[in-house]
């Protein structure tokens, strides 16, 4: 059966490539020890040697529209082109093209409808930020095949944050029922408390600080019961208008598992929002 | 309400790099071009199999002849698609970074949550 070699969550913060890739008087002040951390966050993947890349993102209105959303919908094409005109208009983010993993993709959508997720489906998609902001951040190389998974954060109404913990327990399983001698990575990305387009954006840091350090306790120790007691639909706008990402975190605290605590931890307050860096390693890992 | 229409304004306009100028331009124009020709289509569709029934409502159109961005989060349209589009807008005419983006959340300050309602 396939390994699940690592579980790795963190925020996606599309201005990195372009504070990483900046020289000089353009080179923010803070990009140095950014890099730095996304350099020690990469070392974590690689140590894990994985195949293959299960990706969980969501799309930012990209290919994905009000006339027909899916809550959750898995890729299933031989590649996938990434990132749009407007994520190079406003972030200068590259186009990239991404090999997919078919049999992988198909493997999950069989399972996922056997086992009570009617998950939708998609035969030419192209992925967004979401997903290429931690290729950029963990995988530059952008060499190994990927299933891209995609959930609803954006377009209400969502899934409630029990749904997100409960699929990625459900991945984690599938994978793992997988008839694969394959090492398959599960890299995750939303938020932490993040306000897009409302009164508290872009401040000096995230908006709601007392929430991020909760959350990166939450994540760091596996704790979803005591994640799942205070946090609602409702509640998740508090910390800010677009902290529903952190729905995401929670998909990926399922895949790792209740109480499992984190073998890696890392964060970094920026200006408009936290970066959280967290891997766990359910196989173990045979190198020091 | 008809928040989905503004939505499909604002996603229709931010993907296409000639329409983003063209609003930029002439927004009342632009809006009166997109309700005739656009508004009806349906994305994934034949331009024959068109919508009959997608209508803005004269506040919803007013608010995006006028770029008033204030105006159509309190209408309930979607956050990102009028931050981004706006950022797009009208970023370049400001020399400090972010503050376009400041002075958009200065505007918004007389907020408290609940903010207005973005679902469709």
């Amino acid at each position: 059966m396939a390994t699940v070699a690592a579980v790795i969550a963190s925020t996606h913060h599309p201005f990195y490539y372009r504070a990483s890739t900046s020289r000089g008087a353009d080179r923010p002040p803070f990009a140095d020890e950014w890099v730095a951390k996304i350099e020690s966050f990469r070392e974590t993947l690689t140590r894990a040697r994985p195949d293959i890349l299960v990706m969980v993102g969501s799309d930012h209105f990209h290919q994905l529209w009000l006339d027909n959303m899916p809550q959750f919908l898995i890729g299933k094409a031989p590649f996938y082109d990434a990132n749009f005109y407007n994520e190079e208009r406003e972030f200068g983010l590259p186009r990239l093209l991404l090999r997919g993993h078919e049999e992988l993709s198909a493997h999950l959508l069989r399972a996922g409808l056997d086992t009570g997720f009617d998950l939708a489906f998609s035969n030419e998609l192209r992925v967004d930020h979401s997903i290429t902001c931690p290729i950029i951040t963990l995988r530059p190389e952008a060499d190994l095949p990927i299933v891209p998974v995609y959930t609803n954060i954006f377009a209400p109404p969502l899934p409630r944050p029990a749904r997100f913990v409960q699929l990625g327990q459900a991945i984690r399983a599938m994978i793992e029922a997988w008839p694969s001698d394959r090492r398959v990575a599960v890299i995750g990305t939303g938020h932490l408390s993040l306000e897009l387009g409302g009164p508290r954006q872009f401040g000096p840091h995230g908006p709601d600080p007392e929430f991020d350090r909760k959350a990166v306790e939450w994540i760091a120790t596996g704790d979803i019961a005591g994640a799942l007691a205070e946090v609602s639909l409702d509640s998740l706008w508090a910390p800010g208008n677009a902290t529903h990402g952190f729905m995401d975190f929670l998909l990926m605290m399922g895949v790792a598992g209740a109480g499992v605590r984190a073998d890696y931890t890392d964060s970094l307050d920026l200006f408009h929002t936290m970066e959280a860096y967290f891997t766990w390693y359910p196989a173990g890992t045979d190198t020091p | 309400m008809s928040k989905y229409l503004i939505n499909k304004f604002l996603y229709t306009i931010d993907r296409d790099p000639e329409l983003v100028e063209r609003y930029r331009a002439d927004p009342a124009g632009t809006v009166s071009w997109w309700e005739a020709e656009v508004a009806g289509r349906i994305l994934n569709c034949p331009d024959p199999e068109r919508s009959t029934w997608p209508e803005l409502t004269d506040a919803e159109r007013q608010a995006l002849r006028a770029h008033d961005y204030v105006a159509l989060l309190e209408l309930g349209a979607h956050n990102f698609l009028v931050l981004t589009l706006f950022i797009a807008l009208f970023e370049r005419d400001y020399t400090e970074p972010l503050a376009f983006q400041r002075e958009f959340a200065a505007r918004l300050s007389h907020w408290t949550l609940p903010y207005p309602d973005i679902a469709t």
